[in-house]
Protein backbone atom coordinates (compact mmCIF):
# COMPACT_ATOMS: atom_id res chain seq x y z
CA UNK A 1 0.00 0.00 0.00
CA UNK A 2 1.12 3.47 -1.13
CA UNK A 3 1.79 5.95 1.39
CA UNK A 4 -0.62 8.35 0.25
CA UNK A 5 -3.22 5.62 0.32
CA UNK A 6 -2.39 4.92 3.50
CA UNK A 7 -2.53 8.41 4.86
CA UNK A 8 -6.20 8.35 3.37
CA UNK A 9 -6.98 5.19 4.61
CA UNK A 10 -5.77 7.19 7.81
CA UNK A 11 -7.90 10.07 7.59
CA UNK A 12 -11.44 8.45 6.65
CA UNK A 13 -10.99 6.16 9.92
CA UNK A 14 -9.60 9.13 12.36
CA UNK A 15 -12.56 11.13 10.89
CA UNK A 16 -14.76 8.06 12.20
CA UNK A 17 -13.56 7.73 15.50
CA UNK A 18 -13.77 11.72 15.95
CA UNK A 19 -17.28 11.38 15.56
CA UNK A 20 -17.61 8.64 17.71
CA UNK A 21 -15.81 10.58 20.77
CA UNK A 22 -18.22 13.36 19.94
CA UNK A 23 -21.26 11.41 19.94
CA UNK A 24 -19.52 9.71 23.93
CA UNK A 25 -18.33 12.95 25.10
CA UNK A 26 -21.62 14.70 24.51
CA UNK A 27 -23.42 12.32 26.66
CA UNK A 28 -21.00 12.95 29.89
CA UNK A 29 -21.66 15.68 32.39
CA UNK A 30 -19.00 18.47 31.76
CA UNK A 31 -15.56 18.33 33.24
CA UNK A 32 -15.42 19.30 36.89
CA UNK A 33 -19.16 18.74 38.00
CA UNK A 34 -18.69 15.02 37.23
CA UNK A 35 -20.19 13.24 40.78
CA UNK A 36 -18.38 10.95 42.67
CA UNK A 37 -20.04 9.59 45.66
CA UNK A 38 -17.73 6.88 46.23
CA UNK A 39 -14.33 9.18 46.10
CA UNK A 40 -16.40 11.74 48.55
CA UNK A 41 -17.19 8.81 50.70
CA UNK A 42 -13.50 7.53 50.57
CA UNK A 43 -12.18 11.21 51.77
CA UNK A 44 -14.61 11.21 54.36
CA UNK A 45 -13.41 7.88 56.22
CA UNK A 46 -9.97 8.21 55.60
CA UNK A 47 -8.58 10.07 58.10
CA UNK A 48 -10.79 9.18 61.26
CA UNK A 49 -10.81 5.20 60.14
CA UNK A 50 -7.00 4.72 59.25
CA UNK A 51 -5.16 7.46 60.15
CA UNK A 52 -3.39 8.26 56.96
CA UNK A 53 -3.53 12.00 55.48
CA UNK A 54 -3.06 11.02 51.97
CA UNK A 55 -6.04 10.28 50.29
CA UNK A 56 -4.85 8.43 47.24
CA UNK A 57 -1.87 6.32 49.07
CA UNK A 58 -4.70 5.45 51.83
CA UNK A 59 -6.39 4.04 48.45
CA UNK A 60 -3.65 2.65 46.61
CA UNK A 61 -2.41 0.90 49.24
CA UNK A 62 -4.66 -0.03 51.95
CA UNK A 63 -8.21 0.61 50.80
CA UNK A 64 -7.47 -1.33 47.16
CA UNK A 65 -4.46 -2.45 48.01
CA UNK A 66 -4.87 -5.77 45.75
CA UNK A 67 -5.29 -4.11 42.98
CA UNK A 68 -1.70 -2.20 43.45
CA UNK A 69 -0.56 -5.87 44.37
CA UNK A 70 -1.16 -6.60 40.37
CA UNK A 71 0.73 -3.32 39.27
CA UNK A 72 3.73 -4.14 41.63
CA UNK A 73 3.81 -7.64 39.66
CA UNK A 74 3.33 -6.05 36.20
CA UNK A 75 6.29 -3.78 37.04
CA UNK A 76 7.93 -7.06 38.12
CA UNK A 77 6.79 -8.76 34.79
CA UNK A 78 8.01 -5.98 32.68
CA UNK A 79 11.52 -5.91 33.86
CA UNK A 80 11.62 -9.62 33.48
CA UNK A 81 10.65 -9.34 29.49
CA UNK A 82 13.17 -6.77 28.95
CA UNK A 83 16.29 -8.70 30.76
CA UNK A 84 15.14 -11.70 28.97
CA UNK A 85 14.91 -10.21 25.28
CA UNK A 86 17.93 -8.00 25.89
CA UNK A 87 20.12 -11.00 27.45
CA UNK A 88 19.81 -12.96 24.09
CA UNK A 89 22.89 -13.51 22.47
CA UNK A 90 25.19 -15.38 20.75
CA UNK A 91 28.29 -15.69 22.45
CA UNK A 92 29.11 -14.81 26.42
CA UNK A 93 30.65 -12.08 27.05
CA UNK A 94 34.74 -13.24 28.17
CA UNK A 95 36.67 -11.17 30.50
CA UNK A 96 36.08 -7.61 31.89
CA UNK A 97 33.00 -5.96 32.36
CA UNK A 98 32.46 -4.40 29.06
CA UNK A 99 30.13 -0.73 28.20
CA UNK A 100 28.19 -1.65 25.46
CA UNK A 101 26.67 1.90 25.21
CA UNK A 102 29.50 3.93 25.03
CA UNK A 103 28.66 5.95 22.14
CA UNK A 104 28.19 8.89 25.01
CA UNK A 105 30.06 11.71 24.07
CA UNK A 106 32.11 12.10 27.01
CA UNK A 107 34.52 9.12 27.12
CA UNK A 108 36.31 10.49 30.62
CA UNK A 109 33.81 12.33 32.18
CA UNK A 110 34.25 16.38 32.85
CA UNK A 111 35.36 17.63 35.93
CA UNK A 112 31.97 19.88 36.01
CA UNK A 113 30.00 16.09 35.53
CA UNK A 114 31.76 14.82 38.20
CA UNK A 115 31.40 17.09 41.21
CA UNK A 116 27.55 17.78 39.67
CA UNK A 117 27.12 14.20 40.59
CA UNK A 118 28.80 13.80 44.18
CA UNK A 119 26.91 16.63 45.07
CA UNK A 120 23.90 15.31 43.95
CA UNK A 121 24.17 11.54 44.71
CA UNK A 122 23.75 11.79 48.62
CA UNK A 123 20.82 14.42 48.05
CA UNK A 124 19.10 12.45 45.20
CA UNK A 125 19.56 9.31 47.73
CA UNK A 126 17.95 11.34 50.77
CA UNK A 127 15.51 12.53 48.94
CA UNK A 128 13.96 9.32 47.87
CA UNK A 129 14.55 7.83 51.30
CA UNK A 130 12.14 10.74 52.14
CA UNK A 131 9.72 10.39 49.70
CA UNK A 132 9.00 6.65 50.69
CA UNK A 133 8.98 7.01 54.22
CA UNK A 134 6.91 9.89 53.90
CA UNK A 135 4.15 7.88 51.80
CA UNK A 136 0.99 8.18 53.95
CA UNK A 137 1.81 11.20 55.13
CA UNK A 138 2.39 13.77 52.43
CA UNK A 139 1.76 13.25 48.40
CA UNK A 140 4.62 10.77 47.25
CA UNK A 141 4.74 7.09 48.07
CA UNK A 142 6.59 3.73 47.21
CA UNK A 143 6.59 3.99 43.24
CA UNK A 144 7.59 7.60 43.11
CA UNK A 145 10.59 7.46 45.84
CA UNK A 146 11.62 3.88 44.47
CA UNK A 147 11.95 6.05 40.89
CA UNK A 148 14.08 8.73 42.72
CA UNK A 149 15.88 6.35 44.15
CA UNK A 150 16.93 4.38 41.32
CA UNK A 151 18.62 7.55 39.39
CA UNK A 152 21.44 7.60 41.73
CA UNK A 153 23.47 5.14 40.53
CA UNK A 154 22.61 6.32 36.91
CA UNK A 155 24.36 9.62 38.43
CA UNK A 156 26.75 7.55 39.02
CA UNK A 157 26.98 5.65 35.96
CA UNK A 158 27.13 8.90 34.04
CA UNK A 159 29.70 10.56 36.22
CA UNK A 160 32.13 7.39 36.27
CA UNK A 161 33.53 4.57 34.74
CA UNK A 162 31.22 1.63 33.93
CA UNK A 163 33.17 -0.52 36.62
CA UNK A 164 32.31 1.67 39.25
CA UNK A 165 28.61 1.74 38.43
CA UNK A 166 29.15 -2.10 39.25
CA UNK A 167 30.52 -1.99 42.01
CA UNK A 168 28.04 -0.41 43.16
CA UNK A 169 24.87 -1.79 41.86
CA UNK A 170 25.92 -5.52 41.27
CA UNK A 171 23.61 -7.80 39.17
CA UNK A 172 23.05 -10.09 42.25
CA UNK A 173 22.26 -7.54 44.80
CA UNK A 174 19.93 -5.81 42.58
CA UNK A 175 17.77 -8.81 41.25
CA UNK A 176 17.35 -9.53 45.08
CA UNK A 177 16.50 -6.55 46.17
CA UNK A 178 13.98 -6.07 43.49
CA UNK A 179 12.04 -9.87 44.11
CA UNK A 180 12.47 -9.43 48.11
CA UNK A 181 10.27 -5.70 47.59
CA UNK A 182 7.88 -8.18 45.67
CA UNK A 183 7.84 -10.62 48.06
CA UNK A 184 7.52 -8.18 50.83
CA UNK A 185 3.98 -7.00 49.21
CA UNK A 186 2.42 -10.70 49.88
CA UNK A 187 4.37 -11.94 53.14
CA UNK A 188 2.59 -9.01 54.38
CA UNK A 189 -0.66 -10.17 53.36
CA UNK A 190 -0.46 -13.49 53.67
CA UNK A 191 1.15 -12.61 57.25
CA UNK A 192 -2.43 -10.37 57.50
CA UNK A 193 -4.48 -13.43 56.57
CA UNK A 194 -2.70 -15.83 59.36
CA UNK A 195 -3.06 -13.49 62.07
CA UNK A 196 -7.46 -14.41 61.26
CA UNK A 197 -7.47 -11.39 58.91
CA UNK A 198 -8.62 -11.35 55.48
CA UNK A 199 -5.92 -10.92 52.65
CA UNK A 200 -4.02 -6.97 53.33
CA UNK A 201 -6.13 -6.38 55.83
CA UNK A 202 -5.24 -3.37 58.35
CA UNK A 203 -4.31 -5.17 61.15
CA UNK A 204 -1.30 -3.88 62.32
CA UNK A 205 -1.88 -0.91 65.68
CA UNK A 206 -2.97 2.58 63.21
CA UNK A 207 -1.12 4.73 65.19
CA UNK A 208 -1.20 8.35 65.59
CA UNK A 209 -2.40 10.44 62.61
CA UNK A 210 0.27 12.57 61.23
CA UNK A 211 3.36 10.36 62.47
CA UNK A 212 5.83 7.66 60.34
CA UNK A 213 4.24 5.03 62.18
CA UNK A 214 0.47 5.62 60.78
CA UNK A 215 -1.35 3.87 58.55
CA UNK A 216 -0.80 0.19 60.33
CA UNK A 217 0.13 -1.80 57.45
CA UNK A 218 1.00 1.31 54.93
CA UNK A 219 4.95 2.49 55.71
CA UNK A 220 5.63 -1.44 55.27
CA UNK A 221 4.44 -1.67 52.01
CA UNK A 222 5.90 1.36 50.70
CA UNK A 223 8.80 0.39 51.81
CA UNK A 224 8.47 -3.51 49.66
CA UNK A 225 7.22 -1.16 47.17
CA UNK A 226 10.09 1.42 47.47
CA UNK A 227 12.54 -1.12 47.09
CA UNK A 228 11.15 -3.19 44.53
CA UNK A 229 10.63 0.18 41.81
CA UNK A 230 14.19 0.75 42.36
CA UNK A 231 15.61 -2.62 41.95
CA UNK A 232 13.62 -3.24 38.61
CA UNK A 233 14.66 0.36 36.90
CA UNK A 234 18.12 -0.82 37.97
CA UNK A 235 17.48 -3.59 36.70
CA UNK A 236 16.17 -2.18 33.24
CA UNK A 237 18.81 0.08 33.37
CA UNK A 238 21.33 -2.96 33.22
CA UNK A 239 19.67 -4.76 30.50
CA UNK A 240 19.96 -1.88 28.80
CA UNK A 241 23.65 -1.60 28.97
CA UNK A 242 23.85 -5.73 28.27
CA UNK A 243 25.79 -6.19 31.55
CA UNK A 244 24.21 -9.32 32.84
CA UNK A 245 27.34 -11.37 33.18
CA UNK A 246 26.74 -14.86 34.25
CA UNK A 247 29.04 -15.88 37.20
CA UNK A 248 29.85 -18.97 35.23
CA UNK A 249 30.62 -17.92 32.12
CA UNK A 250 33.72 -15.64 33.17
CA UNK B 1 -15.17 25.54 28.10
CA UNK B 2 -16.04 22.82 30.14
CA UNK B 3 -15.95 20.02 27.67
CA UNK B 4 -12.26 21.72 26.87
CA UNK B 5 -10.27 18.43 28.68
CA UNK B 6 -12.26 15.73 26.92
CA UNK B 7 -11.47 17.09 23.10
CA UNK B 8 -7.40 17.50 24.30
CA UNK B 9 -7.77 14.22 25.44
CA UNK B 10 -9.51 13.30 22.22
CA UNK B 11 -6.80 15.25 20.16
CA UNK B 12 -4.05 13.38 21.37
CA UNK B 13 -5.14 10.20 21.24
CA UNK B 14 -5.82 10.96 16.86
CA UNK B 15 -2.54 12.73 16.98
CA UNK B 16 -0.95 9.65 18.36
CA UNK B 17 -2.65 7.56 16.14
CA UNK B 18 -1.28 9.61 13.32
CA UNK B 19 2.42 9.34 14.37
CA UNK B 20 2.14 5.42 14.60
CA UNK B 21 0.88 5.32 10.91
CA UNK B 22 3.07 7.52 9.54
CA UNK B 23 6.26 6.45 11.44
CA UNK B 24 9.19 5.81 9.61
CA UNK B 25 11.73 4.62 12.70
CA UNK B 26 10.80 1.97 15.70
CA UNK B 27 11.63 4.26 18.23
CA UNK B 28 9.53 7.60 17.00
CA UNK B 29 6.56 4.77 16.57
CA UNK B 30 7.04 3.52 20.31
CA UNK B 31 6.80 7.39 21.52
CA UNK B 32 3.91 7.82 19.82
CA UNK B 33 2.16 4.96 21.81
CA UNK B 34 3.32 6.81 24.95
CA UNK B 35 1.38 9.81 23.49
CA UNK B 36 -1.73 8.14 22.92
CA UNK B 37 -1.59 6.52 26.80
CA UNK B 38 -1.22 10.00 27.56
CA UNK B 39 -4.47 10.98 26.67
CA UNK B 40 -6.14 8.79 29.07
CA UNK B 41 -4.69 10.76 31.69
CA UNK B 42 -5.85 13.52 30.78
CA UNK B 43 -9.33 11.91 30.48
CA UNK B 44 -8.90 10.47 34.02
CA UNK B 45 -7.92 13.82 35.40
CA UNK B 46 -11.07 15.43 34.00
CA UNK B 47 -13.54 12.72 35.45
CA UNK B 48 -11.78 13.34 39.11
CA UNK B 49 -11.87 16.71 39.04
CA UNK B 50 -14.20 18.99 41.07
CA UNK B 51 -14.26 22.45 40.54
CA UNK B 52 -13.32 24.62 43.28
CA UNK B 53 -11.95 21.74 45.74
CA UNK B 54 -8.61 21.20 47.01
CA UNK B 55 -6.51 18.07 47.09
CA UNK B 56 -7.39 15.42 49.26
CA UNK B 57 -4.01 15.84 51.15
CA UNK B 58 -5.67 16.16 54.53
CA UNK B 59 -2.15 17.32 56.31
CA UNK B 60 -2.56 20.69 56.34
CA UNK B 61 -6.06 21.02 55.66
CA UNK B 62 -8.93 19.97 57.68
CA UNK B 63 -10.08 16.33 57.66
CA UNK B 64 -13.28 15.83 56.21
CA UNK B 65 -13.85 18.99 53.77
CA UNK B 66 -15.20 18.26 50.12
CA UNK B 67 -11.61 17.55 48.27
CA UNK B 68 -11.04 15.92 44.54
CA UNK B 69 -11.84 12.45 44.18
CA UNK B 70 -9.09 10.48 45.32
CA UNK B 71 -9.99 7.01 43.83
CA UNK B 72 -9.42 8.31 40.17
CA UNK B 73 -5.90 9.70 41.63
CA UNK B 74 -5.11 6.04 42.18
CA UNK B 75 -6.05 5.00 38.58
CA UNK B 76 -4.15 7.50 37.02
CA UNK B 77 -0.75 6.04 39.21
CA UNK B 78 -1.57 2.71 38.09
CA UNK B 79 -1.70 3.84 34.31
CA UNK B 80 1.59 5.54 34.78
CA UNK B 81 2.85 2.50 36.14
CA UNK B 82 1.99 0.84 33.19
CA UNK B 83 2.77 3.26 30.95
CA UNK B 84 6.69 2.44 31.72
CA UNK B 85 6.23 -1.78 31.63
CA UNK B 86 5.11 -0.75 27.80
CA UNK B 87 7.79 1.14 26.63
CA UNK B 88 10.49 -0.92 28.51
CA UNK B 89 9.43 -3.65 26.94
CA UNK B 90 8.47 -2.12 23.08
CA UNK B 91 11.95 -0.24 23.28
CA UNK B 92 13.48 -3.82 24.06
CA UNK B 93 11.76 -5.46 21.17
CA UNK B 94 12.40 -2.51 18.52
CA UNK B 95 16.09 -2.82 19.74
CA UNK B 96 15.89 -6.77 18.85
CA UNK B 97 14.16 -5.95 15.92
CA UNK B 98 17.19 -4.19 14.57
CA UNK B 99 19.75 -6.41 15.54
CA UNK B 100 17.75 -9.09 13.40
CA UNK B 101 17.80 -6.81 10.03
CA UNK B 102 19.83 -3.98 10.60
CA UNK B 103 17.35 -1.35 9.99
CA UNK B 104 14.15 0.45 12.11
CA UNK B 105 12.36 1.43 9.24
CA UNK B 106 9.24 -0.54 9.77
CA UNK B 107 8.55 -0.29 5.58
CA UNK B 108 11.82 -1.96 5.03
CA UNK B 109 11.84 -5.18 7.70
CA UNK B 110 10.77 -8.21 5.97
CA UNK B 111 7.78 -10.05 6.54
CA UNK B 112 7.47 -12.42 9.53
CA UNK B 113 9.54 -16.06 7.87
CA UNK B 114 8.10 -18.95 9.12
CA UNK C 1 -12.45 26.84 34.89
CA UNK C 2 -9.41 29.44 35.74
CA UNK C 3 -7.28 30.63 32.62
CA UNK C 4 -4.19 28.67 34.11
CA UNK C 5 -6.05 25.63 33.32
CA UNK C 6 -7.55 26.46 30.04
CA UNK C 7 -4.21 27.56 28.79
CA UNK C 8 -2.03 24.71 30.22
CA UNK C 9 -4.59 22.35 28.63
CA UNK C 10 -4.08 24.08 25.50
CA UNK C 11 -0.36 23.83 25.82
CA UNK C 12 -0.43 20.32 26.37
CA UNK C 13 -2.05 19.52 23.06
CA UNK C 14 0.47 21.74 21.63
CA UNK C 15 3.64 19.47 23.06
CA UNK C 16 1.74 15.97 22.41
CA UNK C 17 1.63 17.15 18.60
CA UNK C 18 5.35 18.44 19.03
CA UNK C 19 6.59 14.94 20.41
CA UNK C 20 4.43 12.84 17.26
CA UNK C 21 5.89 16.39 14.48
CA UNK C 22 9.99 15.44 15.82
CA UNK C 23 10.77 12.76 13.42
CA UNK C 24 14.15 11.90 14.41
CA UNK C 25 14.43 9.59 17.88
CA UNK C 26 16.97 11.69 19.81
CA UNK C 27 15.59 14.72 19.41
CA UNK C 28 12.16 13.37 20.14
CA UNK C 29 13.52 12.05 23.36
CA UNK C 30 14.45 15.72 24.43
CA UNK C 31 10.46 16.59 23.58
CA UNK C 32 9.41 13.95 25.18
CA UNK C 33 11.19 14.97 29.07
CA UNK C 34 9.35 18.28 27.91
CA UNK C 35 6.34 16.94 27.10
CA UNK C 36 6.32 14.83 30.76
CA UNK C 37 6.86 17.87 32.47
CA UNK C 38 4.18 19.90 30.66
CA UNK C 39 1.70 17.21 32.08
CA UNK C 40 2.63 16.91 35.40
CA UNK C 41 1.94 20.93 35.79
CA UNK C 42 -1.15 20.03 34.24
CA UNK C 43 -2.00 17.50 36.84
CA UNK C 44 -0.29 19.99 39.63
CA UNK C 45 -2.86 22.26 38.09
CA UNK C 46 -6.32 19.87 38.73
CA UNK C 47 -4.80 19.45 42.16
CA UNK C 48 -3.40 15.86 41.40
CA UNK C 49 0.13 16.25 43.25
CA UNK C 50 0.92 12.46 43.49
CA UNK C 51 0.26 11.80 40.26
CA UNK C 52 2.27 14.44 38.89
CA UNK C 53 5.15 13.37 40.85
CA UNK C 54 4.71 10.25 39.59
CA UNK C 55 4.87 11.59 36.25
CA UNK C 56 7.91 13.97 37.08
CA UNK C 57 9.98 10.67 37.85
CA UNK C 58 8.73 8.68 34.89
CA UNK C 59 8.24 10.95 32.02
CA UNK C 60 10.79 13.39 32.43
CA UNK C 61 13.72 10.45 33.84
CA UNK C 62 12.79 7.25 33.22
CA UNK C 63 11.51 7.48 29.66
CA UNK C 64 14.15 9.37 28.13
CA UNK C 65 17.02 7.65 29.67
CA UNK C 66 15.66 4.08 28.18
CA UNK C 67 14.85 5.96 25.15
CA UNK C 68 18.75 7.36 24.44
CA UNK C 69 19.88 3.88 25.79
CA UNK C 70 18.06 1.67 22.96
CA UNK C 71 18.93 4.78 20.78
CA UNK C 72 22.74 3.83 22.03
CA UNK C 73 22.29 0.27 21.50
CA UNK C 74 21.08 0.57 18.49
CA UNK C 75 23.65 2.41 16.93
CA UNK C 76 26.47 0.39 18.41
CA UNK C 77 24.71 -2.89 16.83
CA UNK C 78 24.33 -0.51 13.04
CA UNK C 79 28.61 -0.56 13.52
CA UNK C 80 28.96 -4.07 14.13
CA UNK C 81 25.80 -5.17 11.71
CA UNK C 82 27.35 -2.75 8.73
CA UNK C 83 31.11 -4.38 9.28
CA UNK C 84 29.97 -7.77 9.71
CA UNK C 85 27.98 -7.76 6.02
Amino acid sequence: MTKAARKILFLISALLLACVFWLGYSQMPPAGFVPSTYGDRVNQIVVPQRHITDAVTAVNFDIRGFDTLGEEFILFTSVMGVVLLMRWRKEPIRGDHEDKAEDRRVPPPSDAVRVASVLLVPATVLFGVYMVTHGQLTPGGGFQGGVILATAPLLLYLAGTFGQFHQVAPLRMVAFAEAAGAATYIFIGGACLALGGSFLQNLLPLGQIGSLTSGGIVPLIDLGVGLEVCGGIVLALLAFLEELVEEKEE
Amino acid sequence: MNFLPYLVSAWLFLIGLYGVVTSRNLVHLCICVGVIQSSSYVLLLAIGYRIGRPAPIFIDIKPGTPAVDPVVQALMLTDIVVEVTVMALLLALAVQIHKRNGTLDPNQLHAIKG
Amino acid sequence: MTPLQIFILLFVAAGGTGVVLTRDPASQAIVVSFYGFLLSILFFVFQAPDVALSQIVVGAVALPLMILLALARVKKQQREYDKGR
